[in-house]
């Protein structure tokens, strides 16, 4: 018999009107890594809430038991004096502060209230060094990447003396060589002694890391699957999270390729913030109609500024180069000479830039097409919300009606409705940013249909993704990108992942 | 009295006919989703109860009701203008000086210059413009926080005050001004007798009517085309409950009004306001375009939406309702001060906030701000009826602000946590 440091049984939680869990049961050994897996909404995240004292006793039916006494946490303060720390998907660093002050936020090194700074600063490099990243301590986050402020966030849970470390889509923002680093390094902690909890819906991850596996769903516990006894694989976690074997995780299409829609040439676009850095370098597309096109890159390749550049001039400065639609030169210098052209851009953070959260969804869908649904400046409100029933309609906007708030949905039903309020633009390029991510497995079959059928009217889509299976399931060509440049142009038949990361990876030395 | 009737027959039929089905659930179900959007009004109708109690009536009086309306139309007509800036994400501090430079021109211009009173009018409507068009250049296009400029600007219009007026009193001003700021239409049509009620004014009471008859046809209207959209609309009995207690209420204020002088010039520019800007709100581009703003600025700037030009506009429109409302003032006073307009801006901010604004933009109406100021209207008016100390009114109408908002925020949170 393995020892358990973490057993919840029997957890449900209701906010009003919803069972978010119902009876859930995690038994977690002494020193694993053990991985939760579910569709979005499945009860993950409200799990973890709740182990961490975000839901407070007494806010929640069950019992928790950790380290052999049970535990009835008012808050995070207890939990993690527990030794229980919880590292959530959007990081909690505060940009403009150093490392060291980030690491020891809350849990200052002091005596009698003044803060001892080279203690702090000589303590946070020791921690520093334990997680494998070179920075001064005094390094301002602002100034690291996502996948170092990750380590900065791990180093800050082992200064509080952490037994048990969760991590929230640890790898979401990620590039791979950033993921392969942060799971070597969760490998390193457990060797130490440390219990790791991972949420991920990166599932190759999940195989490579985790010993074992407790898959959600519907806010229920489906099963818990020992990775070395039970021989798990993808496929197997996928049908746990459905309850359906996923045989095609792409819709069928047969594409008919037509003329060229859009092109450009020799594009360069300068970074705002460093000057004289070149985010794009002379790169040069070309989409052609009733055709996907793959745009796959690492992180900080320059994909979607390359994406926003060409989209009304949203991001960057001294752009240069040119685009042709339908082989005639034009100008796209706002985001109005983009809609005019039929040019359609659905962005990769559909929060920030794609949707009004606080509006409902048919004035999101129409935000982008006001003009088309209006007279003489005054909207018709009746063809707006016929226009919208039709959306919810074809696209499957899983919501009680278009009056409802989009901050309400999934992601999956607001990446819809983003895709809805461009494809009412009647755009013949919609360049798609990440279009699937965050968004669970059943949803993001419903977009790649989404996708095919556009693709089936004849227009041309361009798909940016990080998820190479997803470029590979999808794609009729694939361009990779890297440092800014166009580094290579693959068939569907000749692509495999292989060949894709030697091309995203070329010139990085 | 007889031109009243066919509307209160007809609400009366529609009333009988609608009732079958199961209009309960629904109506009950549409009151409950509501209450956050209606508990400002549903706090109005309170706040008028009590204090109808505490001044044994006198509150609503039509002596009263006409000095509430004249007394406080122009932070009405400031809070029109300062709800879109709210809801666009901004805010402007400026309005009281604005109101203040703005009535000191007028002054000088009809009263130094002897300027014919129309071409002064528009040229004081201009420069407010003008004055909205600066901040909203270093606002929209230079990109400093509206909440500097407009600090700024409470202090650089309040110098320009003092320098127009050579830090003195102007006045008096024209007649045809003092009678727009605060005098009434003329009985055109005679007075009628309203049995126990005294004589009223004919003319007083057609508008009124008009104006029931107008809501009543264009709601009406506005549900059919939603029905034949196939949109969710409030059940028949539900709508006639909606649509009789508008009437009743426009016929009530008519009818005090017109027993007392007819109606306020003020009120009448109010009305015009108030729908204009209901309209533009929520049926134009612009309008939707100011709550996109304020709903996700980037989203916004993705979604092809001009961002500074509207930005820029929304200020030269509250420049130039600070100037209707500086001239309305000045004329009130029959004379413009180098004190005019203090604390206005911070009247115009409140009674947004408690007509339902969020503090973090993209949400508010015109009728709530118009609402929120109505509230402090009425608080300010029944206290100093029951001889309330002016230090108690201030401490009340703070409380209300803080209650507004918190219980604006509260909702937010209830809503948020039952994701």
């Amino acid at each position: 018999m393995t020892e358990h440091i973490l057993r919840m049984s029997g957890i449900t939680k209701t906010f009003p009107g919803v069972k978010a869990l119902q009876d859930v049961n995690l038994a977690v050994r002494r020193g694993e890594i053990h991985a939760i897996c579910g569709e979005n909404g499945a009860g993950k995240s409200t799990l973890m809430k709740v182990l961490s004292g975000v839901y407070p006793h007494g806010q929640y039916d069950g019992e928790i038991t950790f380290e052999g006494r049970r535990c009835e946490f008012g808050g995070i303060r207890d939990s993690e004096h527990a030794g229980i720390v919880i590292i959530h998907q959007e990081l909690a660093l505060c940009p403009q502060l150093s490392i060291a002050e980030n690491i020891y936020l809350g849990n200052e090194r002091a005596a009698r209230g003044v803060i001892d700074w080279n203690r702090t600063n000589y303590e946070a490099g020791e921690l520093l060094k334990r997680v494998g990243l070179r920075e001064n301590p005094t390094t301002t986050v602002s100034d690291i990447g996502v996948g170092k402020q990750q380590l900065v966030e791990i180093a800050k849970a082992l200064s509080k003396e952490v037994k048990l470390l969760i991590l929230d889509e640890p790898t979401a923002a990620l590039n791979d060589e950033d993921s392969a680093h942060l799971l070597d390094l969760l490998r390193g902690l457990r060797d130490e002694g440390i219990t790791c909890v991972i949420i991920s819906h990166k599932l190759n991850e999940v195989i490579a890391i985790a010993d074992s596996v407790t898959i959600l769903r519907d806010g229920q516990t489906i099963e818990t699957l020992d990775m070395a006894v039970d021989g798990v694989t993808e496929d197997r976690i996928i049908s746990g999270m459905v309850g359906r074997a996923l045989d095609n995780r792409f819709p069928p299409r047969t594409p008919a390729i037509g003329e060229e829609a859009f092109r450009i040439e020799d594009w360069t676009v300068y970074s705002p913030s460093q000057p004289g850095r070149k985010v794009v370098d002379g790169a040069s597309l070309t989409l052609r109609r009733g055709e996907i096109v793959g745009l796959a890159g690492l992180m900080g390749a320059g994909r979607t500024e390359l994406a926003m550049s060409v989209f009304g001039r949203t991001y960057g400065v001294h752009i240069s180069g040119s685009i042709f639609k339908d082989g005639r030169p034009i100008e796209i210098r706002t985001v109005q000479d983009a809609i005019k052209h039929g040019v359609a851009y659905a962005t990769e953070d559909r929060k920030r830039y794609g949707l009004n959260l606080i509006e409902d969804i048919k004035r999101n869908i129409s935000a982008a097409w006001l003009k088309g649904l209006s007279r003489r400046g005054w909207v018709n409100e009746y063809e707006e919300y016929r226009v919208a029933q039709q959306f919810r309609a074809s696209m499957n906007i899983k919501a009680p009606s278009v009056d409802s708030v989009v901050g309400k949905l999934s992601g999956g039903n607001q990446q819809k409705v983003v895709l809805s309020k461009w494809i009412l633009t009647e755009p013949d390029v919609l360049i798609l940013d990440e279009p699937t991510r965050g968004i669970d497995v059943g949803a993001k079959y419903e977009i790649y249909t989404i996708i095919n059928r556009l693709a089936e009217q004849g227009k041309a889509v361009l798909v940016i993704s990080s998820e190479l299976p997803e470029l590979l399931g999808l794609c009729d060509r694939i361009y990779t990108l890297s440092e800014g440049r166009v580094t290579g142009e693959v068939p569907r038949e000749e692509a495999t992942q292989e060949r894709l990361m030697y091309f995203m990876t070329k010139g990085q030395e | 009295m007889s031109s009243i009737t066919p509307a209160d027959v007809e609400v009366g039929a529609k009333g009988g006919g609608g009732a079958p089905g199961r209009p309960g659930r629904v109506s009950l179900g549409g009151l409950s989703l509501n209450l956050r959007s209606s508990g400002i009004y549903i706090a109005f109708a309170l706040i008028i109860v009590l204090f109808s109690v505490l001044t044994d009536g006198a509150l609503l009086q039509p002596q009263n009701i006409s000095n509430i309306i004249v007394q406080n139309s122009y932070i009405l007509i400031l809070a029109i203008g300062m709800i879109l800036i709210i809801i666009a994400g901004h805010i402007d501090l400026s309005v009281g000086s604005v109101v203040a430079v703005t009535g000191g021109l007028s002054a000088v211009l009809m009263v130094n210059m002897g300027m014919p009173w129309p071409v002064a009018l528009l040229i004081t409507i201009a420069a407010g413009a003008l004055i909205g068009a600066w901040q909203g250049y270093w606002i929209a296009y230079f990109g400093i926080p509206a909440f500097i400029v407009t600090l700024a600007g409470m202090l650089l219009f309040r110098a320009l005050t003092l320098t127009v007026l050579g830090n003195q009193g102007i006045g008096p001003f024209p007649d045809q001004v003092r009678t727009l700021a605060n005098g009434f239409t003329d009985g055109w049509l005679g007075n009628i007798g309203l049995g126990p009620l005294g004589g009223a004014d004919l003319f007083s009471l057609l508008v009124g009517i008009v104006a029931i008859a107008g809501m009543v046809l264009a709601q009406w209207r506005s549900r059919s085309a939603r029905k034949g959209y196939g949109q969710a609309v409030d059940p028949l009995a539900l709508f006639v409950l909606k649509m009789a207690a508008g009437a009743a209420l426009i016929l009530f204020l008519v009818v005090q009004l017109a027993r007392f002088k007819n109606l306020p010039w003020v009120l009448v520019l109010l009305a015009v306001l108030v729908l204009a800007y209901s309209l533009m709100a929520n049926r134009t581009v612009f309008g939707r375009q100011v709550y996109a703003i304020g709903g996700n600025l980037h989203a916004a700037v993705m979604s092809g939406v001009k961002v500074k030009s509207v930005v820029f506009w929304i200020f030269v429109n509250m420049g130039v309702l600070s100037a209707i409302a500086g001239v309305i003032f000045a004329g009130r006073l029959n004379q413009a001060g180098p004190t005019a307009g203090n604390s206005f801006e911070l009247d115009a901010i409140a009674a947004a906030f408690i007509g339902g604004a969020a503090v973090q933009g993209g949400v508010g109406k015109v009728v709530g701000a118009i609402t929120g100021g109505l509230i402090m209207a009425v608080i300010n008016n029944g206290m100093s009826l029951i001889g309330s100390p002016s230090e108690r009114v201030m401490l009340v109408k703070g409380a209300v602000l803080l209650a507004a908002v918190a219980f604006d925020v509260w909702t937010k949170r209830r809503a948020g946590t039952a994701r």
